[in-house]
């Protein structure tokens, strides 16, 4: 690790701390009651200031999403610690974890998989909100239709099924969903992947207006250095399961020692170009 | 209604179609109710040549043909030789027989293999579902007539269930309750095998539904927002699940009185089984071709039942889809 930025700022304790972090699986391997122990993370360790976002880039099955499912604690981690506003959540039970998940949110690739099929657009924003606060019924169904408005998907829709929607709708109902609980960190696990490159821009748009409105920090997956470089203030590269570089984007990406960072580099150059031809016609 | 009407006109048209290849199958089909007739010399041909002139079958095909479909819109469904008696009535009973049996064995199955399949998915991998998944595994690699012989000996040398038909000698003199208490007492050992050959089927089919949702990154996603195990299963999983569930048991619904068939035979069941095998040993053509025309009646009925009943719990099929077809 080439820097460790909790030492130049003592006085400011960052929202997410994430050290030692290690996960590995097991798999059946070939032949009798051989199995295979795949590492999929290892020694992972960053953190993330409250409004700022750090993405976590790599290629596939280099182990970000690993890293973003224990840090949400979707999955347990083998070892490591995940302080999450100096609680480390690393290791609690399921409902142990209940008061932390309304600071910690996560917004997942597919959109049109990571819908309750059956739920209206109001009952999927609504669900968080009734785990955390039973009760109220139409004071839930008045704040899902803000947070409808407010990631631009008009609150007339409200009780139309989820897919009903366009991808770029259900992204956003996705963050409206995880806006809900007001969280303070959002883990984007390649949530911007799935769409086309305007609609991606536009969700892109919306991420930094609600991050500027709520002063959110963004843990955001993804493999699209462009996309990185117009959302995030830091980066962590990884390959093999380790974080192999981190730093400021500007820096790293100018900088690149890794091999796995100058090969990213390279393939986002095109991606880039476009994007930036895409920003100028908008 | 308009999705019904076109639904009952195919129904209407498949039974027509079913009715014809009966006709003809049996037409094709060598020997008559009177071959045994012929071989006793003390039976003259002219009497028999008689006989089947008063059952009209020395007519050809398409008369006999537009005569069972006049006596089917009278509601007889022909003439059964064998009994000389209308076809209709003599099924009537039969059915409600077997749909006795088949109706409890269904309910039985259902009962059991839903929360069974369900639970087995929300405990994959335990020995709970491991224990399922043997049983399982064994039910249905065994044949309904083993699991019924099985039990039967096993009836037999128990002797806690009564074994054969549906009623005891001396039926007649019980009290109302005791007749019911009589026929349950009857009805243990057909819809014990029914329920056993049935319900890996149904376990199986839940279970792999179930596990199929529970993969879904909803439910993942669900976690994430912390909602419980319980909530999410019931709330979040098995209304998604519920659909191929709901396409299995309508078939089961269509299976009513044709399912049972060779249950009835072996355990003396006093339902169709019984009576259209012996219909069909002794060339009582009418008799055979109204069963196959009821239970035909039956697999559509259930089949449109299915699909009303996936269009009241799946909101994503919608009528559109259905009136389009």
């Amino acid at each position: 690790m080439e820097t460790d930025r909790s030492a130049s700022t003592p006085e400011r304790q960052p929202l997410l701390r994430v050290r030692g972090l290690g996960k590995s699986y097991r798999r059946k391997g070939a032949g009798w009651a051989r199995t295979d122990v795949i590492v999929a993370a290892s020694e992972v360790e960053f953190e993330i200031f409250a409004g700022q976002t750090l993405a976590l880039v790599g290629s596939s099955g280099s182990g970000k999403s690993t890293v973003a499912r224990c840090v949400t604690r979707l999955e347990k981690p083998d070892v490591g610690h995940v302080w999450l506003q100096g609680a480390d959540i690393a290791h609690l039970g399921f409902s142990d974890l209940r008061p932390f998940r309304h600071e910690l949110q996560m917004v997942f690739q597919d959109p049109a998989t990571s819908m309750n099929p059956r739920f209206t657009a109001a009952e999927i924003i609504e669900e968080p909100l009734i785990i955390q606060r039973p009760g109220d019924k139409s004071a839930h169904r008045v704040r899902a239709k803000e947070l409808m408005q407010e990631v631009g998907v008009s609150p007339q829709w409200a009780n139309r099924p989820a897919m009903e929607f366009s991808g770029g709708q259900r992204q956003r109902l996705a963050i409206a969903r995880a806006l809900a609980l007001k969280p303070k960190l959002l883990v984007l696990d390649e949530a911007l992947s799935g769409l086309d490159l305007s609609t991606e821009a536009q969700i892109a748009n919306l991420l930094l207006d609600l991050q500027a409105s709520h002063s959110l920090a963004y843990l955001l997956i993804s493999h699209d250095l462009a996309l990185v470089a117009r959302l995030a203030d830091m980066i962590a590269v990884m390959a093999h399961g380790r974080i192999v570089e981190q730093g400021p984007v500007a820096q790293v990406m100018a900088n690149a020692g890794h091999s796995e960072t100058r090969a990213l580099v390279a393939s986002a150059r095109v991606a880039q170009a476009n994007l930036a031809a895409l920003g100028a016609a908008l | 209604m308009k999705y019904a009407a076109r639904r009952a006109l195919r129904a209407v048209v498949l039974l027509f179609g079913v009715s014809v290849l009966c006709f003809l199958f049996t037409e094709m089909a060598p020997g008559s109710f009177f071959d045994e007739m012929r071989l006793n010399p003390q039976i003259s041909p002219e009497t028999i040549s008689g006989l089947r002139a008063r059952y009209g079958l020395d007519q050809p095909l398409l008369v006999r043909y537009s005569r069972w479909l006049t006596s089917v819109v009278n509601g007889d469904l022909g003439f059964s030789v064998a009994y000389n008696s209308p076809v209709a009535p003599l099924l009537w009973s039969r059915a409600l027989n077997t749909l006795l049996l088949t109706t409890t064995a269904m309910l039985l199955t259902w009962l059991m293999g839903v929360p069974l399949g369900v639970w087995s998915a929300a405990y994959r991998g335990r020995w709970l579902d491991r224990v399922v998944e043997a049983g399982n595994s064994l039910l249905i690699s065994i044949p309904e007539i083993v699991i019924a012989l099985a039990l039967l000996a096993l009836a037999v040398r128990s002797r806690v269930v009564p074994i054969g038909g549906m009623i005891s000698i001396g039926h007649e003199d019980l009290s109302g309750a005791g007749k019911v208490n009589d026929i349950l007492r009857h009805l243990l050992l057909p819809t014990a095998i029914l329920v056993l050959a049935g319900i890996a089927i149904v376990i199986r089919h839940v279970r792999a539904s179930v596990v199929e949702v529970l993969d879904a990154p909803f439910v993942r996603a669900g976690r994430g927002l912390g909602i419980g195990r319980t909530r999410l299963l019931f709330r979040h999983v098995l209304p998604v699940a519920a659909s191929p569930a709901i396409s299995l048991f309508g078939f089961s619904i269509a299976s009513l009185l044709s399912g049972s068939l060779l249950v009835e035979i072996i355990t003396g069941w006093p339902g169709l089984g019984p009576l259209l095998l012996d219909a069909t040993l002794a060339r009582d053509v009418y008799l055979v071709i109204g069963g196959i025309i009821v239970s035909a009646v039956f697999m559509i009925a259930g089949n449109f039942i299915a699909d009303l009943m996936l269009l009241v719990a799946d909101p994503r099929i919608g009528t559109g889809g259905l009136n389009e077809e």
